[in-house]
């Protein structure tokens, strides 16, 4: 399959490997990867702040850089959440009803990783390696607003010489949330701090997740606390394999502590 | 289309307590840093979390409940006026009168009206938001009226002189070792060897009210579901504080926010599944009174029905906010809610605190009021989840985000740097040029993998507490392109 | 302009010229039970019991000296005189010696230790009585005031789940839906039996 990679603004910008760790998996898997380059950004810091208008730009620009792919993966749950739940709703606010239907049916091909890899792929075990102790966050917007359930636990189950741990009250916030986490500084930081305890409770040398923006957060705070678990996105972690430990896509974390 | 531009009155300033006097991170700045109250709270919320989750998940038809419930509010909403004429139409033929009220001024000079004209210079009250909502009590004293909050949460901040900051348990940030400190203070004739075990605590709040309830002649009441089609009014309670006061006074005056009316008996056969589990845990609440207009020879002989408005048809204007009218006022909402948790009630300033009060409170006195509440969230979507009647509380708050960028005048900061993002983020020659300035922060980590902590304002909200990563030398989209040739 | 035309016609302004048509409303909750009628009776014991109320069964012929039994295990030693009953309950449901309400001030009624009324449907699931201010319940305050309740509840009135039990009651009647003794959760959000209302309940299952 040709498969169209949304690396999200703050992957491309921030955490390209995790980019490039998608594309790896995917290759490796036997698909084509294409990367559109006029992408940039799925819309929703805007929408989620307030700028629904200043939104619809950005929506026009998304919907021509993936004219006509066939499926779109993107290594974000929550920017895949408001591909599928807000990209139409603010360009027919705003009148753009052609751009809607155009986000609507672009939103029907797009997928969140873990997705695509269980429901479209049909693979769990990827021939991933990664020897490493590991607990899982399950990010709110995998978690409600796209119900990827435990598809990411049965591809990390698979891995081979991965130590899954239980994350305890795995389902709370980590605090992100976007804009939130400067808006509600104290706030979002108090979450983190309950979030940061449950991960250090597990003993993991890795808390891994779908979505770079909460990985930021708590790989953020855990690198403050020089505490030596690090964040890892899952496809750094699929990509893994024994052969294929490059600097790039590889058992680094994105912050290293 | 919103309430405001079709000139519907929001809920009036200088009344009420709808409006904090401090934005949301002030206050919940105070909130966070009382390890007691997050005790107090993270204990309440965890147990009443657990209880609600096991009594939803024993239920095999919840979905089709919810889904039942959240299509009856909706129906009634959309023909509200005709459900309200119906309920005052009943009321009236079984012996109440129907008052109504355009705000909370209205409604509180009502009330006072009613209760001098029984002669009565004190009243006994059952836990009412709308009540709470419009100051009553206030409002009461103002006139002379002593009103007597019988709930026990209720009456552990009146008698503390606290602000309620949960909807169902409004002393739920008070521990018991704190009530009983109260009750030994303030209480008149209390036992002093009253120890902190829950049960010995209701106990004194049973002989406290008792000689209350029996020499009351007057009770206020909120009202949980009114039914259009019979004129029968329900309140869900757990003491039996709510039956004492429904039922021994001579006056009961209820008051009502117009968005409690539903059409139909059969209604509640819903309503009185979804409540009480998702309130308070339970299969069923202990006490559930109904009743309709004036019965001869069984409680009060006199009874009036208050309907206010006070910014619900505002919030009815605004089809993208309307379903916060919705609320059955269960709680859920809050006892999930991460941000509610750990900043407590009280950084709401609003008697509608946590998830549906982010909505709810802005909704209702317009948003500039209290605009730092729609972004006194994470969008975690936990509340949405839980809410029986499906209220979307995360679409609402980002629909008030918007209402409220929309709203302002003058161009902030803010603005000018997501409007330059937007202009970047559509233009992908824009976009790299971009992608490149933010890669030059990695200048200032100097070789090391996280930017430093200390950096100017807005980063600095972010780097107090967490690290930055340092931005790579060339973005993914930039190397994919060298690499593959595009 | 009145305040009542005002509101009125602020919904009106709010909810536009053209209405939206109303939703429909789909009930495809469970409105009627499978389990037989014994295992309803068990599951309503069970509901009550967990809400710290007392079950005992009985028999029709049994119901008088049950009742008394429930008085004794209540309130121990006590006067005939101290109960109170729901002026229609049947002759042969009576403690001897207890007294009917006579429709004395509401008031009065606190003086009385106990009362024992009917109800008119009893809901399983929930562990529900709903009384209707009838003469087999009685007026609200005759079962709030006295701090023992005791329901007697005949096979035939338990009905599975709420839907089937507000069906069988009049809406406009002063109704009174009862789960277990009074009860607070306020402190720290767990539940203790017994505020204001009776903190005693003994419902007699008869069948
Ligand atoms: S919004 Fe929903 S969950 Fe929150 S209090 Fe209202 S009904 Fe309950």
């Amino acid at each position: 399959m040709k498969v169209a990679l949304f690396a999200t603004c703050l992957v491309d910008t921030m955490v390209p490997q995790v980019a490039r760790a998608t594309a790896a998996l995917l290759e490796r898997l036997g698909h084509e990867v294409v990367v559109p380059p006029g992408q940039s950004c799925c819309g929703q810091m805007h929408v989620n702040t307030g700028y629904r208008r200043e939104a619809v730009p950005i929506v026009a620009n998304h919907v021509r850089a993936f004219a006509g792919a066939e499926a779109i993966v993107a290594p974000s749950g929550s920017c895949v959440a408001s591909i599928h739940h807000q990209q139409a709703a603010v360009a027919r606010r705003a009148g753009e009803h052609g751009l809607a239907d155009e986000a609507a049916a672009l939103a029907g091909r797009t997928y969140e990783l873990s997705q695509f890899l269980v429901d479209v792929l049909d693979v769990t075990d990827v021939g991933a390696y990664y020897p490493h102790r590991v607990t899982y966050h399950p990010t709110c917007h995998s978690l409600r607003l796209l119900r990827v359930g435990d598809r990411p636990l049965q591809l990390l189950r698979a891995v081979r010489g991965l130590d899954l741990v239980e994350l305890p009250a795995a389902d709370q916030c980590c605090g992100f949330g976007g804009t939130f986490a400067v808006k509600n500084a104290e706030t979002s930081t108090a979450m983190l701090t309950d979030k940061m305890a449950n991960v250090l409770s597990t003993h993991a040398e890795v808390c891994t997740a779908g979505d770079a923006s909460c990985l930021m957060h708590i790989g953020g705070g855990l690198s403050r606390l020089r505490s030596g678990t690090r964040t890892v996105h899952l496809a750094e972690i699929l990509a893994s394999t024994e052969e294929a430990v490059s600097p790039d896509q590889s058992t680094r974390p994105a912050v290293s502590a | 289309m919103t309430g405001v531009f079709l000139g519907l009155p929001t809920a009036p300033r200088g009344v009420g307590h709808l409006r904090g006097d401090r934005s949301f991170p002030d206050a919940a700045r105070d909130s966070l840093r009382d390890g007691q109250l997050r005790a107090n709270l993270g204990h309440a919320t965890a147990t009443i979390r657990g209880k609600r989750a096991a009594v939803v998940g024993e239920v095999p038809d919840w979905a089709e409940l919810r889904e039942a419930g959240r299509a009856i509010k909706a129906a009634t909403m959309a023909r509200l006026d005709d459900h309200l004429v119906a309920l005052e139409e009943q009321v009236t033929a079984r012996g109440g009168t129907v008052h109504w009220a355009r705000d909370a001024n209205e409604a509180n000079e009502i009330v006072t009206r009613l209760v001098q004209a029984t002669g009565a210079d004190e009243v006994v009250k059952v836990k009412s938001m709308a009540t709470q909502e419009i100051g009553l009590n206030e409002a009461l004293e103002a006139a002379g009226i002593a009103a007597h909050e019988t709930d026990l949460a209720e009456l552990i901040v009146q008698l503390g002189e606290d602000k309620p900051s949960h909807i169902l348990v409004p002393a739920i940030h008070k521990n018991r070792a704190e009530i009983r400190e109260i009750f030994l203070r303030t209480m008149p004739g209390v036992d002093p060897g009253l120890t902190d075990e829950p049960r010995k605590l209701a106990m004194a709040a049973r002989a406290h009210l008792r000689e209350r309830f029996l020499r009351a002649r007057v009770a206020i009441s909120g009202v949980n579901f009114a039914v259009a089609e019979t004129g029968t009014l329900s309140v869900v309670e757990s003491e039996g504080n709510g039956r004492m006061c429904l039922t021994l006074p001579q006056t009961l005056i209820t008051v009502m926010g117009i968005e409690k009316v539903v059409p139909t008996f059969r209604d509640l056969e819903v309503f009185l599944q979804l409540l009480p589990r998702s309130s308070t845990g339970e299969r069923m609440n202990p006490y559930t009174s109904l009743w309709t207009g004036v019965t001869p020879g069984d409680g009060p002989q006199e009874f009036h029905l208050v309907l206010v408005d006070n910014g619900r048809t505002a919030v009815l204007a605004d089809d993208a906010g309307r379903s916060a009218l919705h609320c059955i006022r269960c709680s859920a909402c809050l006892n999930v809610c991460p941000v509610y948790e750990r900043a407590g009630g009280h950084a709401y300033g609003s008697v509608y605190p946590g998830p549906i009060g982010a909505v709810l409170s802005p909704q209702l006195t317009g948003v500039e009021d209290n605009a730092s509440l729609p972004y006194a969230s994470s969008l975690c979507g936990a509340c949405y989840d839980v809410c029986p009647v499906a209220i979307d509380i995360p679409s609402i708050l980002v629909h008030l985000r918007g209402e409220h960028v929309e709203a302002q005048s003058r161009t902030t900061p803010e603005a000018v740097a997501f409007r330059a993002l937007s202009t970047a983020m559509s233009n992908p020659r824009l976009w790299r040029l971009a992608q490149r300035a933010a890669g030059l922060g990695r200048f200032l980590a100097r070789g090391r993998p996280t930017l430093p902590a200390v950096l100017p304002p807005p980063a600095s909200k972010w780097t107090r507490t967490r690290d930055l990563p340092t931005p790579p030398k060339e973005t993914f989209t930039q190397a994919w392109a060298r690499e593959h040739g595009s | 302009m009145s305040a009542r035309e005002e509101v009125l016609a602020r919904i009106r302004t709010a909810l536009g010229e053209d209405r939206a048509v109303v939703p429909e409303i789909v009930r495809d909750y469970r409105t009627t039970d499978e389990r037989t009628h014994a295992q309803l009776l068990d599951v309503l014991t069970d509901r009550l019991e967990d809400y710290k109320a007392t079950v005992l069964r009985c028999s029709p012929s049994e119901v008088a000296p049950t009742v008394r039994a429930a008085l004794g295990t209540a309130m121990g030693e006590h006067s005939p005189a101290d109960v109170v009953l729901a002026p229609g309950l049947p002759a042969d449901w009576r403690p001897d010696g207890s007294v009917e309400d006579d429709g004395r001030p509401a008031v009065a009624l606190a003086d009385y230790a106990a009362t024992v009324t009917g109800v008119s449907v009893a809901i399983a699931e929930t562990g529900t009585l709903v009384l209707d201010g009838s003469p087999l319940c009685g007026r609200r305050a005759l079962s709030l005031l006295p701090d023992c309740l005791v329901c007697v509840v005949e096979a035939d009135q338990v009905v599975g789940g709420v839907p089937e039990g507000l069906a069988r009651v009049d809406p406009t009647a002063p109704l009174t839906m009862i789960s277990g003794p009074s009860a607070t959760s306020d402190i720290e959000l767990q539940r203790v039996e017994g505020v204001h209302g009776p903190r005693t309940l003994i419902v007699v299952l008869v069948h």
